[in-house]
């Protein structure tokens, strides 16, 4: 009896009809009344005061114990008059304990009808708006609680700092190194069709170095590290709020600002300039391997031309960038990471907001500063 | 069938168990026989590998060695469609809940029976109304997600989801714990409710000391990687071995024993 399994049945709960009896039969359990509906259909009830005899049942669970309840309220709805009789003592104190606990329970509050589209324009523009703001307090935030580390600096937590620096620039060299490399060929390759076209092959040295210095280094480093660091960030707060870790630190009395968010912040802004330094090099290398396998410009003469046509400015301006794209992502990182609220899945969507955003506020920024620096007269 | 009393039916049979994370060893040479329609509490000190052994049971863990039997079917080395069958026949509640977090409760509840019946959704939703009103929640617990709820609506949500399927077998981990004691005394009662109506055997982790005297028909002391002892608790409490001494002759366990013997 306990190898056959009670959720796979071959005598389904049914009611028959009998000389105006009407008897329930089979199993009513989980398993039992999914065809009960479909036979249901085909009874004919008689109206007024009838008998339902529940002697037939073999065995009855909490689920078929409400589908019983269920069809004695339907049938009493139309306006018969039902007696449930003839039920097993324990069947009965199930049907009893179902009934008792449905009516303690009490009836599900209505559900809100759904809102039009304005209020709902409204109500997201509102929800944005406020978050914006959030984000410029926490900043500001972020802005005092350096300012008080610069008043106290003993107490600024020099491991934290040089374990993320190793996290987020050491072990982020690899990838960016390839990454930047494959920029430099790629945008070798398309430009020196042009310039071969012309006959112009040695400007390939402008067009790499100052691409690579004065943008594509900087923007593309700090993309890499939004995916990799500002995400991961976002994560490691995210769960320690989750788990109430966030919580525990403040009760202990460590700011989390001071443990989890400054030292977060200088190291990006120490890393982030040094990697986008290396990239720097290994793309203008990926160019100049290009440049000598398909324009005949030696490393050489790439070199020789190099210092002449780069100038200090390019080359600052793009480093000068990345400590403001660093600052952009590890905020955002952190901040995105203290927005997480439940569980699981609140990690998971705060992780892509804080990724998405970051990305796209360092592209912004980057226009931005081309702008500006351009009206001030800075293109070379 | 579903409330046949056979005592002598065993739901649960463990020979010769052994289970190790990686060195250490947290269960060697353990027997347990567990017959349907009991209320089993596992008890021992922390570290003594209760919640292992549930989760050795229920397939969770793979033992070193041993066999374990449930419905009578053997769980050690079982292939992937019966392990699948007999999912449906016990339900489990975790010691955090373990509530999908991105799910109401109703949605919760409603998990298994999707998973495992053809039944339409209206009348999934129904049925998952019915256990969120069977675990003692109100009925608009059901809109809500987990973390709207409280610890002690928490566990009863989980507990809405155990129940899910009608399993004839469910597994509490520390049900009780965290619960205020008005809760944790509804919860006992609700348990050996379910027993009683249902049949239902229950296997459950805990160290309410209440809920080992008003709820259980047998406890399982583990101890030393094995069961130092199994009976109902009144005999439990005059053992001998001395770790079954120390656990109950603590100035708690003489309490919660003293009340119980005024009680009575």
């Amino acid at each position: 009896m306990i190898a056959s399994n009670p959720l796979s049945t071959t005598e389904p709960a049914a009611v028959r009809r009998d000389q105006g009896h009407y008897r329930c039969e089979g199993r009513w359990t989980l398993a039992g009344i999914e065809t009960l509906d479909a036979q249901l259909q085909n009874v004919r009830w008689a109206s007024g005061a009838l008998q339902l005899d529940g002697s037939g049942i073999r065995a009855i669970d909490t689920t078929g114990a409400l589908q019983l309840l269920n069809l004695v309220a339907a049938l009493e709805r139309d306006g018969r008059r039902v007696q449930l009789v003839g039920l097993h003592e324990e069947h009965r104190e199930l049907l009893e304990l179902v009934r008792e606990r449905r009516a303690a329970a009490g009836e599900p509050p209505p559900t809100t009808p759904p809102r039009n589209r304005l209020e709902r324009l409204g109500r997201w523009v509102w929800h944005h708006l406020r978050r914006g703001g959030d984000f410029l307090a926490f900043v500001g935030e972020a802005a005092l609680a350096l300012g008080q580390l610069l008043l106290h600096p003993r107490r600024f937590r020099w491991r934290a700092l040089f374990g993320n620096v190793e996290t987020a620039g050491i072990h982020a060299l690899p990838i960016v190194a390839l990454l930047a490399f494959m920029m430099g060929v790629v945008i070798a390759y398309q430009g020196g069709r042009q310039l071969e076209f012309y006959g112009a092959n040695i400007f390939i040295v402008e067009l790499v170095s100052l691409t690579m210095l004065r943008e594509l280094a900087p923007l593309i480093t700090a993309i890499i590290v939004a995916g990799r660091t500002g995400s991961s960030y976002t994560a490691q707060i995210g769960t320690m709020q989750v788990t109430e870790e966030v919580d525990a630190l403040r009760t202990i009395g460590i700011p989390p600002m001071n443990l989890l968010v400054l030292p977060k912040l200088l190291a990006l802004v120490v890393a982030l300039p040094l990697l986008t330094l290396f990239a720097d090099a290994l793309s203008v290398f990926g160019g100049m391997v290009m440049a000598q396998i398909m324009l005949d410009v030696s490393y050489g003469d790439f070199l020789d031309r190099f210092p002449q046509v780069v100038t200090l400015t390019s080359f600052l301006i793009g480093i000068g960038k990345a400590p403001v794209f660093a600052a952009i992502i590890a905020l955002v990182g952190c901040y995105q990471g203290f927005q997480v609220r439940g569980g699981a899945d609140s990690v998971g969507r705060q992780t892509t907001v804080s990724v998405v955003q970051s990305i796209f506020l360092v592209i912004a920024t980057d226009a931005v500063f081309s702008v500006m620096l351009g009206s001030v007269g800075l293109w070379r | 069938m579903a409330l046949s009393m056979g005592s002598a039916e065993k739901v649960i049979e463990i020979r010769g168990l052994h289970t190790r994370f990686g060195e250490t060893i947290i269960h060697d040479n353990l027997d347990l026989d567990i017959s349907r329609g009991e209320v089993v509490a596992l008890v021992g000190g922390s570290g003594s590998g209760k919640t292992t052994l549930v989760r050795a049971v229920i397939m969770l863990l793979k033992p070193a060695a041993g066999s374990i039997k449930l419905f009578g079917e053997e769980i050690v080395g079982i292939g992937d469609g019966p392990a699948f069958r007999l999912r449906r026949r016990f339900g489990m509640l975790f010691q955090q809940g373990a509530l999908f977090g991105s799910l109401t409760v109703r949605e919760n509840v409603a998990v298994p029976l999707r998973e495992h019946t053809r039944l339409p959704a209206r009348r999934i939703a129904e049925i998952a109304d019915l256990k969120i009103a069977l675990a003692g929640l109100p009925a608009d617990a059901g809109n809500k997600l987990p973390r709207e709820l409280s610890g002690g609506m928490l566990k009863r949500a989980a507990l809405a989801r155990a129940l899910a399927l009608d399993p004839a077998l469910l597994f509490l981990d520390e049900p009780t714990s965290g619960l205020d004691p008005v809760s944790a005394g509804a919860f006992d009662e609700l348990v050996v409710q379910l027993k009683e109506s249902l049949g239902l055997t229950v296997v459950m982790v805990t160290h309410d000391l209440d809920s080992l005297w008003h709820a259980t028909d047998r406890v399982a002391f583990l101890g030393e990687k094995r069961v130092i002892g199994y009976a109902p608790m009144a005999e439990l409490v005059t053992a001998e071995h001395p770790l079954i001494r120390a656990y109950f002759e603590g100035p708690r366990g003489r309490a919660a024993r003293g009340q119980i013997c005024t009680a009575k």
